[in-house]
């Protein structure tokens, strides 16, 4: 589908001669400040990924589990390996991050929390929540296993 | 659709710069965007050196002061130099707001002047608002009432019902909202962005309007409403300090409610 705003694209100069217009700059970082307000957002998309891929090598260790020893085996050995940990520690850290920042879109949905103030403060509530439950499942992982 | 650079004839270069006056103790660099059709050239960011202790405490002061005395062929809106005529809107600093509210002394650094943000650009800070403009207009933003009005007064309003447009009437429309909303950017040929939706959402709460429910119809789709994803740039940047964000929160509670 054809973007009507490139209709504005194109204008005359002072001599009547067609010209291209510039777009202008809007690229979050560099021309528009990373704020809090948008640097949660795209975190969520991000962190939204991330848990739907983590939900495919869930499955995996599943299906393994319900194949053969062997199959399990494998999953279990690669999971329990650094980059197997590391994957585990970002999809758990995303996990956490996606369901309190689902909350507060909930309570948005409802009409709650809208003021600046509010929305700094769940923001970070967010953020900081996230650190401590992800700490809090690997320490307790970590002591179990 | 989602971008994340400029394209070729939009990238910005360097431009020139121009030094303060010898002897000039309080120097403060303005680094401003300048895009002139005439010349065929990308879009350049000047520098001008700026004396501090000979120019007004505001952006739009040190903009004035560049214009008349630097380089009068720098192009920008401004008209009231008092925040309720919505001109001087643009990213300033990395984010957008009046030029005549910023206070120069609250940037810290050489202080980046740049059009709103992913519009097309007539002559250097001056962005083309003419698709907002077309899609303000499509929301049909003034009263409308099949009733005829009492034939010896105007339409009454409760204190209660008034107070509902309280936070809506002050947008000046000046667009800072729509320009920071990163949805706004990708979408905003079929997304009617925070500004609109926000004009929208003040004539559908006015108790004087009996046309919300085709206002609603109106708005009941995938990308003229529901391109937002409650980012809150908007509210975040209004220089006004309204909610747009709430306000289409509001909007979307209702066609929710009318379902049941």
């Amino acid at each position: 589908m054809p973007d009507v705003r490139d209709a504005l694209m194109v204008a005359k100069n002072t001599e009547g001669r067609l010209v291209r217009r510039p777009l202008s700059p809007f690229m979050l970082g560099s021309a528009y400040r990373f704020q809090l307000t948008s640097s949660l957002s795209i975190l969520n998309r991000i962190t939204g990924v991330a848990v739907s891929v983590g939900t495919i090598v869930l499955t995996w260790w599943l299906v393994a589990a319900a194949t053969s020893p062997a199959a399990y085996d494998t999953v279990s050995g690669f999971l329990r390996s650094w980059i197997g940990l590391l994957l585990l520690f970002g999809w758990s850290a995303s996990l956490f991050y996606h369901l309190l920042n689902g909350i507060r879109h909930l309570a948005w949905d409802g009409g709650i929390g809208f003021d600046l103030p509010e929305v700094h403060r769940s923001g970070w509530a967010v953020v900081i929540g996230t650190v401590v439950l992800t700490v809090l499942v690997w320490a307790i992982g970590l002591t179990v296993l | 659709m989602v971008e994340f650079a400029l394209p070729a004839n939009s990238r910005v270069g360097e431009g020139r710069s121009f030094a303060a006056p010898a002897g000039t103790t309080r120097v403060k660099r303005f680094s401003v965007y300048r895009w002139n059709p005439d010349d065929g050239q990308n879009p350049r960011l000047d520098h001008f050196d700026i004396d501090l202790d000979a120019c007004g405490p505001m952006v739009l002061d040190a903009l004035i002061k560049i214009k008349n005395e630097v380089d009068s062929t720098l192009t920008f809106r401004r008209s009231c130099r008092e925040g309720i005529c919505g001109s001087c809107a643009m990213n300033i600093d990395g984010s957008n707001t009046l030029a005549c509210l910023k206070p120069i002394e609250d940037i810290k650094g050489a202080a980046r002047i740049l059009p709103l943000p992913h519009m097309a650009v007539i002559k250097d800070l001056i962005p083309d608002l003419s698709q907002i403009y077309a899609q303000l207009r499509s929301i049909e933003p003034w009263l409308k009432a099949d009733t005829p009005p009492p034939p010896d007064a105007e339409r009454l309003q409760s204190p209660e019902e008034r107070k509902k447009l309280d936070g809506m009437w002050e947008c000046i429309l000046c667009f800072c909202c729509t320009t920071s909303c990163p949805s706004y950017w990708w979408n905003g040929d079929r997304y009617l962005g925070p500004a609109v939706l926000l004009a929208a959402y003040r004539f559908i709460a006015d108790s004087r309007d009996e046309a919300a429910g085709e206002r609603l119809d109106a708005l009941e789709d995938p990308f003229k409403l529901y391109r937002c994803h409650t980012i809150l740039n908007c509210t975040q940047t209004c220089p006004k300090g309204l909610n747009p964000a709430k306000a289409i929160g509001e909007i979307k509670q209702l066609l929710v409610e009318r379902r049941t």
